[in-house]
């Protein structure tokens, strides 16, 4: 068992002839991954690394039956990507791209609602069901088929992250990264319930970031809804008000949105927070071993 | 992306949101002849800078002489102001809006940006105008009134209809119910229409005459938009950034100066951000916020050394590199290279970890470099906090272009 993706999971890559898509579909291929097509406007009848690839995702999902899409689209037409696989059926859409227009996201979102389709990111680092499928930029080997699953809106704190656990023999069950942008399709909420269903998970490690109350709406669901031990870290502790660190949804505004509230709601939740990055493996070893 | 006041009310003017007549001026002789123009029974002279709270520091100036505005000019111009939003350092003035002044009946606020639990653009409304808004949500909730609009149809006349009367608009000025709905719409369709993160007018001013005017204007522009608008581009001024991030901006690094002493250099924004908390536990403060980006080469490493350096409050450089796809190898190359462009003048320290990091550390110990190679976060951490001491940043606000 896992989350989101498994083996069986097949996968369309929107961008796939750019460096980054040809690139990034190859890793995910090489990982084990069930990479079946690619598309590419007007570049159907080619071949990447030996993924066949399509002018349309409809075209995609009438030959291949893919049912999650990888997006590396660069931003001016990555809301357009979106809606396109939402369109062709495409289940699971899970976007790379960093930097779309925050208008585009919130026409993209309001097209999406009441629909089945489930969006990931925009920038994140994709998903992975430790070695069953890689479906992002993130490096598989750091990974170890494990009992922990990571959700995040950081990519390499995440491989930070995952590298503790591995290293510590924990291993991961999925991990999702749910990207930086202040208007993105899933959120903790929508990740945190997935792991309480999964047999295979035994404990959660969330990392957030200044910026919003994604934190906040998630303690107030794990109070209620989660008996799994959730182990969180929140960056962005010496970050100033008003400044923008890098991600486009890092950043306290108002004087809301800082780590030290959000820490405060989640340890009200009896969520163990982390104060140093570095602790977060052993925290969920301490957790696991009560 | 900040502008300031007077290019926010050219934009209100352009979309039919009603703003005093007004020129930004750069000089008492530009404003002399531009208040004789002007001809007005009430002059303002307001400093432009990229800041909030000028009133209170002394920023605007009101006259009813004509023959005073070149006065009033000449002390604004040049000024340092130093207001809550500045900093101790302040902000020189270099240009200034004139503009007719208004009387006024009764102070508004009003407000636009995208709700990130809704991902809708939601209005934000309250009849305490001229306060800041963070104040009055804080002390008096139930005076905020929130009106979401939904994206798929924009904005509706019930969306205005619904801000007007929850305002009251009906009791204390029923003459500009209709006028307001228009004005929200055109907000609206500006906000849309020019990618704005957030459009603020605060005070919106029901005038004595029972006219709607925008008497303070302040609007910031979403950065992954700007490449769809030449004229908002056009609107920055670098003179209210700070040069070391615009260095680095040029570079394609994301670098936000603070004011501790540890120079800090690291791929990925949430692990630079966690890079700085570890700093501060290891009992220092990070001097800046620097993200290298996921394809950091030699060039970019330099550049990041070179701007590092530029920061007189830097004591010790620590780099952190989790290597993904960005292959520790190389990374340990860039800044065995960049070490010869760059004269490193303090303690550094490596940590390298993920893609290649053992074959990346020993060139890195190769190298005859003086510097420490580490491969834990926590240890990095502490070794150059102990190599620069255990030093307390003064407690300012960040220096740039802080709204």
């Amino acid at each position: 068992m896992s989350i989101l993706v498994d083996k069986n999971t097949r996968v369309v890559v929107q961008g796939i002839t750019g460096k980054e898509g040809s690139f990034h579909a190859t890793q995910c291929k090489a990982y084990g991954t069930q990479v079946v097509a690619g598309v590419t406007p007007g570049k159907a009848g080619q071949e990447v690394e030996g993924i066949p690839v399509f002018n349309t995702v409809r075209d995609a999902v009438k030959k291949t039956q893919c049912d999650t899409s990888l997006i590396f689209v660069p931003p001016p037409f990555a809301g357009d990507a979106i809606l396109e696989a939402a369109d062709a059926g495409i289940q699971l859409v899970i976007c790379i791209t960093e930097g779309i227009p925050v208008n585009d996201m919130v026409r993209v979102k309001r097209a999406l609602r009441n629909r089945l389709v489930r969006l990931i990111g925009p920038n994140c680092p994709g998903v992975i069901t430790v070695d069953e499928a890689k479906i992002g930029i993130m490096p598989g080997f750091i990974h170890k088929k494990g009992v922990v699953g990571v959700v995040s809106r950081s990519g390499t704190l995440t491989y930070e992250a995952v590298h503790q656990l591995s290293t510590l023999g924990l291993g991961e069950t999925t991990c999702v990264g749910i990207g930086g942008d202040p208007v993105n399709g899933t959120s903790f909420v929508d990740v945190l319930p997935l792991f309480e269903q999964d047999p295979e998970t035994k404990a959660i490690v969330m990392i957030g970031e200044i910026g919003g109350d994604a934190e906040e709406k998630a303690a107030e669901f794990i109070k209620k809804n989660i008996r799994k031990p959730v182990v969180s870290f929140i960056a962005g502790i010496t970050a100033p008000p008003g400044r923008r660190m890098g991600h486009a949804g890092a950043i306290i505004s108002g004087g809301k949105g800082t780590a030290s509230e959000k820490m405060k709601a989640l340890e009200a939740a009896g969520v163990r927070v982390c104060k140093n990055p570095a602790e977060i493996g052993m925290t969920v070893k301490a957790a696991l071993e009560r | 992306m900040n502008v300031h006041e007077f290019q926010a009310k050219s934009l209100f003017a352009q979309f039919g949101v009603p703003v005093p007549r007004g020129k930004e001026v750069k000089t008492p002789l530009q404003a002399e002849k531009w208040a004789r123009e002007l001809n007005s029974p009430v002059y303002v002279v307001k400093a432009q800078i990229h800041a909030g709270g000028r009133g209170k520091a002394g920023g605007v100036k009101i006259t009813k002489n004509q023959a005073d505005v070149p006065g009033l000019a000449k002390e604004l111009m040049g000024k340092t102001l130093v207001t809550h939003q500045t900093g101790p350092k302040g902000r020189k003035v270099r240009r200034l809006l004139v503009e007719e002044g208004a009387g006024i009946a009764k102070e508004l606020y009003l407000s636009l940006l995208v709700d990130r639990d809704t991902g809708w653009p939601i209005v934000i409304a309250s009849t305490e105008g001229g306060m800041e808004i963070e104040e009055v949500a804080a002390h008096t909730p139930e005076k905020i009134i929130k009106e979401l609009i939904d994206p798929a149809v924009g904005f509706q006349g019930y969306n205005g209809r619904n801000v007007a009367f929850a305002l009251g608009l009906n009791v204390i000025e029923p003459a500009v119910i209709n006028p307001f709905v228009q004005l929200l719409g055109n907000l609206y369709r500006m906000f849309m229409d020019k990618n704005a993160a957030m459009v603020e007018i605060n005070p919106l001013v029901i005038t004595t005459d029972k006219k709607l005017i925008a008497l303070d204007g302040k609007v910031s522009f979403d950065d992954n938009s700007l490449f769809k608008h030449p004229d908002v581009q056009a609107m920055r001024d670098l003179n209210e950034e700070e040069p070391l991030e615009i260095e680095a901006t040029a570079n394609n690094l994301n670098y936000v100066k603070l004011d501790g002493n540890i120079g800090c250099m690291v791929n990925g924004a949430g692990l630079a951000m966690a890079t700085m908390d570890v700093i501060k536990l290891a009992g220092s403060e990070p001097a800046n916020f620097l993200d290298v980006g996921g394809g950091a080469t030699k060039e970019t490493v330099a550049a990041g050394f070179r701007i590092l350096l530029k920061d007189k409050n830097v004591k010790g450089i620590f780099i952190n590199i989790f290597g993904g796809i960005v292959r520790c190898e190389r990374i340990a190359h860039g800044v065995i290279e960049a070490a010869k462009e760059v004269k490193i003048t303090v303690p550094l320290v490596v940590r390298l970890q993920g893609t290649n990091a053992e074959e990346g550390r020993t060139l890195l110990k190769d190298s005859g470099l003086k510097l420490d190679v580490a491969d834990d976060l926590w240890e990095a951490a502490q070794k150059i906090v102990g190599m620069t001491g255990k030093k307390r940043a003064r407690p300012t606000a960040a220096a740039g272009g802080a709204h």
